[in-house]
């Protein structure tokens, strides 16, 4: 019995013997099978993300040595991300943003309406950003006087959920316009949330958003996670917001 | 389609860990909380293997089941999809101990390289 693989053939006659010596004549050889040749297990154990987890933890070392609170924000594209750091960064003292995406300085031309510093980063075809690509744009930022640094991340519900870039704390919007499910249908984004920001709320009656049903979602895939209720053209629950980013 | 990018990750781990042999099989390792569609991984597999030392390679991959231990009934759990509570206590603070890993274990290489 052949050990590699059961095959019943009683030999040593794997096809990696013929490299080590000459061997003149043909053997025939016209049965299908799937004899695999001999082979060695290498033990490698290494994720997928270890390069950008060294990256993110040299972030993370560097806003600790700035003094630095990191706010990762991620949602679906559209949901308010870019209009709430529009007034977060006017009301609150210190702040500054580095706004993903994959095209276009829009983004940051809008934040920096503000006052405030605004870094743009455009990935490309890249539907997320990673420590590597914060690391490089770091450098760009004045730190005197800043406290809080908001990263905007590229509009998806799944692939940035995978890139810890060295936040302090990650906050996933939910806008009302997108429907109560969405935490139920993208549950890794939701699960890794420290807080749960219900966007849009001035237009919560004009789509017919069923608040408890949203706000037992969001319990459900984010059962740790703080959650809050804000709109940004209003202002409704903002002061909520501002204590809970100087929490 | 960040598997494409994950993919790339893990083959580089895989050919530096070959140090030059052909790569027979990789090993790897999909929790369900990784955020990894494993058929997107297959996919970019086989999109990005020709011409590297994986061209003939064999994708094993692994899937685990979510792993969450209870600091209060110091219980281990594997929780379905979306009910992350102890079943013991009810308590939604369970850490996570397993279940987002997406790593290569393993590669095999050919026996006389």
């Amino acid at each position: 019995m052949c050990e590699t693989c059961g095959c019943g053939h009683p030999h040593d006659s794997s096809p990696a013997h013929d490299a080590a010596h000459a061997h003149g004549h043909e053997h025939s050889h016209d049965h299908a099978h799937d004899h695999a040749p001999p082979v060695r297990t290498l033990n490698v154990n290494q994720p997928a993300l270890a390069l950008n987890q060294r990256f993110a933890d040299q972030n993370r070392g560097w806003f600790r040595a700035k003094a630095l609170t990191v706010f990762n924000l991620l949602s679906s594209p559209g949901s308010g991300k870019t209009t709430l750091l529009e007034r977060t960064l006017c009301d609150l003292p210190g702040s500054a943003a580095i706004v993903g995406d994959l095209q276009t300085e829009n983004d940051a031309r809008r934040l920096r309406a503000s006052g405030a510093q605004a870094i743009q980063i455009t990935t490309g075809a890249t539907c997320h950003l990673d420590a590597h690509m914060v690391a490089h744009v770091l450098d760009k930022l004045d730190t005197s006087g800043l406290r809080f640094l908001f990263i905007e991340n590229v509009g998806n519900l799944v692939c940035p959920a995978s890139y810890d870039l060295g936040e302090t704390r990650r906050v996933v919007l939910l806008s009302v316009t997108e429907g109560e499910d969405k935490p139920l249908k993208y549950p890794v984004i939701f699960r890794t949330a420290d807080l749960v920001l219900v966007a849009k709320c001035d237009l919560a009656e004009a789509v017919g958003f069923d608040r408890a049903q949203a706000l037992a979602n969001i319990r459900q895939a984010a059962p740790k996670a703080q959650m809050l209720e804000i709109s940004s053209k209003t202002g409704a629950g903002l002061q909520n917001w501002y204590a809970w980013l100087r929490d | 389609m960040h598997e494409l990018s994950l993919m790339t990750n893990l083959l580089d781990a895989a050919v530096n860990a070959a140090d030059g042999a052909p790569i027979c099989a990789l090993r790897v390792r999909v929790g369900p909380l990784s955020g990894v569609v494993v058929e997107a991984l297959r996919f970019a597999f086989e999109a990005l293997t020709p011409g590297t030392p994986a061209a003939n390679a064999r994708l094993d991959i692994e899937e685990t089941l979510p792993a969450f231990h209870c600091p209060h009934c110091n219980m281990d759990f594997s929780p379905p999809a979306l009910h992350y509570e102890c079943p013991a206590c009810g308590a939604v603070d369970g850490e996570l101990r397993g279940g987002d890993e997406l790593e290569l274990i393993a590669i095999e290489v050919p026996d006389h390289v």
